[in-house]
């Protein structure tokens, strides 16, 4: 009896609520992976061909800045999703990705999922839309990051 | 017949202490908390006057000759008379009082305004959500909600600050951390790669936090820009506005909504709040003048 991903999927929540028929479409792109601490999931620069949904575990974004050093700017933990770069040409990472803990994840294959949605706009619709809200939360953080609220500005 | 004049003579003569009159307090110890940040531990110079405050007050801190200015009470409420102070050096009195040293006078009036929903919250689910030095005035309720664990259900602290030298109260977050009956969690705006904890603005946790969103008394914290967001995140997952609470910072001089300094709309911060329902400050939240 062969076991797909699918279960797994919906429970998800960046797949809260989604057709069941999408679902198997999607888990057909989809696999189960572990990192150990300490380890590069993606390098700024190569080729964006995954994103991943972290089920348990935390990985930090993080890219080099010139006399500071590896800085980290965002982390990822249990219920959130890693990537969008594989979404948009060139399909480059911008970042680098390191777990801080033992990470358990669902990778998805880029060009797999690129490809069904291309065949399928409605299944394609809704990945967009997912992941544009996902897209929308972070630059929303982003700016508060950037308003450095807790400063000391009086 | 007395006149009124007298009247209220009879009354602060004895019956009720003047609140603008400041009592003095001597200073035990200065304690840096971060780079910017201290604390102020004192005590009454008479000390058999007991002080008893609620959870999310503030006293007005007078430094003599320099100025007075409002910050909260940040000691627990149960280890009065010793009252504990945290505040960021930000301007002339702040400076002055960082300058003061154990066994220096100071002036305190207080305790003013109104209280973290404590009771309220009994038989709930409790969340608490700070930013940056709001950790401060969210201390007492900390301590009393842990004094009377059993009569809460979860409680969660989300706490963000802007890198990981920032963080207040280090070495309390990691002992309540430790009795595993309080769930925090510590986001930074900004790490190096050696922080192996979370990056990211506070209000990111809130959507997967451990909480029952229907039956959760939320209390927050932070500069005004946090608590905004941070109250969308939680409308957003479901928790009541009338049983979400912020604390709101404003001018406050008197202490007893007289002088009108930090009038808000219709309500005075200081009588009012500092701590109110977002509910019912929600149209005035946000608005450069009111």
């Amino acid at each position: 009896m062969i076991h797909t991903l699918e279960p797994i999927l919906r429970e998800h929540p960046f797949f809260h609520g989604m057709e069941d028929r999408h679902l198997q479409l999607i888990a057909g792109c989809s696999m189960n992976v572990r990192f150990e601490a300490g380890h590069v999931i993606f390098h700024e620069g190569d080729l964006a061909d995954h994103f991943y949904l972290i089920r348990e575990g935390l990985v930090s974004v993080q890219f080099v800045v010139p006399h500071r050093g590896l800085t980290t700017v965002l982390t990822v933990g249990s219920g959130e999703v890693l990537g969008w770069s594989w979404l948009f040409p060139p399909y480059r990472w911008h970042f680098d990705a390191r777990t801080q803990q033992p990470t358990h994840a669902l990778a998805f294959d880029g060009k797999c999922l690129r490809a069904k949605c291309d065949e399928d706009h409605d299944l394609g619709y809704d990945i967009y839309k997912r992941f544009m809200q996902i897209v929308t939360e972070r630059l929303e953080s982003t700016r508060l990051q950037l308003l450095d609220i807790y400063g000391n500005h009086a | 017949m007395a006149t009124m004049l007298e009247q209220i003579e009879v009354v602060t003569a004895g019956l009720v202490p003047d609140p603008m009159l400041p009592m003095p307090y001597r200073i035990q110890r200065v304690k840096q908390e971060t780079g910017d940040t201290f604390t102020l531990e004192i005590l009454a110079e008479d000390s058999g006057k007991g002080f008893s405050f609620a959870p999310g007050q503030f006293n007005m801190l007078y430094v003599f000759g320099v100025g007075e200015v409002p910050i909260s009470i940040s000691s627990d409420p149960d280890d009065a008379p010793l009252l504990k102070h945290t505040t960021r050096v930000v301007g002339t009195v702040t400076k002055a009082m960082r300058q003061l040293k154990r066994g220096d006078t100071m002036g305190i009036r207080g305790p003013f305004g109104s209280h973290w929903p404590v009771q309220e919250a009994t038989g709930r689910d409790v969340v608490i959500v700070a930013g940056g030095i709001g950790l401060a005035p969210l201390r007492p309720a900390l301590y009393r909600l842990m004094a009377e664990r059993e009569k809460y259900r979860k409680i969660v602290l989300l706490y963000g600050t802007r890198t990981p030298e920032d963080i207040l109260y280090r070495p309390e977050l990691e002992q309540w951390r430790g009795k595993f009956d309080l769930e925090i969690q510590v986001t930074v705006d900004r790490a190096a790669s050696s922080w192996r904890g979370n990056v990211g603005v506070v209000t990111t946790m809130i959507p997967r936090a451990p909480f029952d969103p229907t039956d959760t008394v939320a209390m927050v914290c932070g500069p005004e820009v946090m608590m905004r967001f941070t109250v969308m995140e939680l409308l957003k997952r479901g928790v009541a506005p009338e049983r979400t609470y912020l604390s709101a910072e404003r001018n406050m001089k008197c202490g007893i909504g007289f002088c009108g300094h930090c009038q808000s709309g219709p309500m005075f911060v200081c009588k009012d709040g500092p701590v109110f329902a977002y509910s019912r400050i929600a149209p005035v939240l946000g608005r450069s003048e009111v």
